[in-house]
């Protein structure tokens, strides 16, 4: 039978971890439960869900904002220091799975998978996230495509557990946007998703633009040409449609069950254009 | 492994392995055959039960994680009458009324996830309740009667509540805003991308 540990808190949770590298981290189980009782039973489970010291949210001393990894979606939409500082991220939860998957689902899980089409991961991507991740020697914080390292492969180490992400403090000044293209507006795998941020200086030049894609690789990406064509530019119909051509060049789409490269190179191009052109408006 | 938790009221022991599902757990143990098997992968809502009051689908909950918590089924949310008759949630009378049900697979996660979700959110309109049943596919309705009894029980919740309707907002919730809410049930439309 599987051996299940319950840690009552964090230091019990690193101790059973650097114990037993081969057990299963289990948060809201809503990547690991799909198909599992047609898996082998792991050896060991070690049930990180609801853990009080990873469910934190607020300021760090240094300003930045942090999420606790074992935050659920429905926990992030509740949560009012989330919708005013990360509206990217709230809009992004409320399209994940439907309430049952929010009530489980978390950002630490989302992380752990490393899909291509996890959805929170584009957004981390644009909001200049850092992954903070502690084991037995202590903690580190890695950039988000630091992290994931290709499809479904991370940086994690067999002792280490996720425990935050942290933001910029000002990212709560900066303009956001979440955009999800599926097939049905709810519980559907996202076919393209773009998250982006961006600054703007006093005459409305955009400033640390940041674009993140997702479904569009074997790993969520930044589109960093398109960053660059934007930085700077006070945004305009030409600036868009400069930006949605370079978009299409930053990314590698593939043909699957879901979708076609094609399609959805020219539907990230159509995602990005739209951006610029509202911040265009935001403008005048 | 020895589990307590609460099952719609009662306090309850299982010893079971720990990896077993929720809804195995649930309907051979416990013989609550109310909660059903739909696509055992997430996606459907067959099986959503609540955990301290908040819908999950109990196909993805190893049952170890309900030890210590308040588990509701279907099986719970009806009340003992003072003859011992079952009084049925106002969301259960109102699929009752409406006539949204046909095979019934769907029906008690429905009730349970609408019944959660008006608790949660009173107030919430024709495209709001969409959105928070787009977790509970039914094969054979449509949905349409689906949605019109749960219009009907959020008006009573509302009225009950003494929470005027909005301006404009017929007692049935008024269609007025199906054109601007997120239908999660309808096609992807151009304007997305
Ligand atoms: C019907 C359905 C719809 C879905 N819809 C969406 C969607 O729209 N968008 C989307 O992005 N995803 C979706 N998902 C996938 C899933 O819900 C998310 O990826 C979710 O965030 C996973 O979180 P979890 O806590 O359930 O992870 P788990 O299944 O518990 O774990 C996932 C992985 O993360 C690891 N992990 C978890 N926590 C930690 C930690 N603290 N430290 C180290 N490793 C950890 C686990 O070991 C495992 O490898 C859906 C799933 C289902 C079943
Ligand atoms: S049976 Fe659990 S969601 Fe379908
Ligand atoms: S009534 Fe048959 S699935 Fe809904």
């Amino acid at each position: 039978m599987t051996d299940w540990i319950r840690p009552a808190n964090l230091a019990e949770a690193l101790s059973a971890r650097a114990a037993h590298g081969d057990y299963m981290l289990l948060a809201g189980g809503t990547d690991l439960m799909v198909g599992a009782s047609e898996r082998a039973a792991p050896a060991g489970v070690i049930d990180l869900f609801g853990l009080d010291e990873l469910c934190a949210l607020g300021r760090d001393d240094d300003g930045r904002l942090r999420l606790g990894a074992g935050l659920t979606y429905e926990r992030l939409l509740a949560d009012p220091l989330v919708r005013a500082e990360l509206p990217a991220l709230h809009d992004a939860s409320r399209e994940v799975g439907a309430l049952q998957i929010q009530a489980r689902g978390t950002l630490g899980g989302n992380l752990g998978t490393c899909s291509p089409v996890g959805d929170t991961l584009p957004v981390l991507l644009a909001l200049d996230a850092e992954i903070e991740l502690r084991g037995p020697s202590g903690t580190r914080r890695l950039p988000v495509d630091a992290f994931c390292l290709g499809y479904r492969e991370t940086a994690l180490a067999d002792d280490e557990l996720i425990v935050a992400v942290r933001f910029p403090a000002d990212i709560g000044r900066r303009s956001q946007v979440w955009r999800k293209v599926g097939t049905r507006r709810a519980q559907s795998i996202s076919k393209v998703m773009l998250a982006a941020s961006t600054a703007r200086a006093d005459d409305g030049a955009l400033r640390n633009v940041r674009v993140g894609l997702g479904a569009i690789a074997a790993q969520p990406l930044r589109a960093r040409e398109t960053e660059a064509v934007l930085e700077g530019r006070v945004p305009d119909d030409a600036l868009a449609d400069i930006a949605a051509q370079t978009v299409q060049t930053d990314i590698a789409p593939i043909d699957d069950v879901r979708s076609r490269a094609d399609y959805r190179r020219a539907i990230t191009g159509r995602l990005v254009r739209r951006w610029v052109l509202q911040l265009a408006d935001a403008q005048r | 492994m020895k589990l307590r938790f609460q099952l719609n009221g009662a306090p309850t022991e299982v010893d079971v392995d720990p990896m077993r599902r929720s809804l195995d757990v649930l309907r051979e143990d416990l013989t609550l055959t109310g909660s059903k098997e739909g696509c055992g992968e997430g996606e459907c809502g067959a099986c959503t039960v609540l955990i301290d009051g908040a819908p999950v689908n109990s196909c993805l909950v190893p049952v170890a994680q309900l030890g210590g918590h308040d588990v509701q089924t279907i099986e719970g949310l009806a009340q003992l009458g003072p003859d011992g008759e079952q009084l049925l949630d106002d969301v259960q009378r109102a699929l009752v009324t409406h006539g949204g049900t046909q095979c019934g697979i769907c029906t008690p996660g429905i009730a349970l996830c609408a019944s959660a979700a008006l608790k949660r959110e009173p107030a919430a309109d024709r495209g709001r309740l969409r959105e928070l049943l787009a977790g509970n596919l039914c094969r054979c309705t449509g949905y349409q009667l689906i949605i019109d009894a749960l219009v009907t029980a959020a008006a009573e919740r509302g009225r009950a509540a003494h929470e005027p309707s909005a301006p404009g907002g017929g007692a049935d919730g008024s269609s007025a805003h199906d054109s601007t809410v997120r239908d999660p049930n309808a096609p992807p439309s151009g304007d997305r991308a």
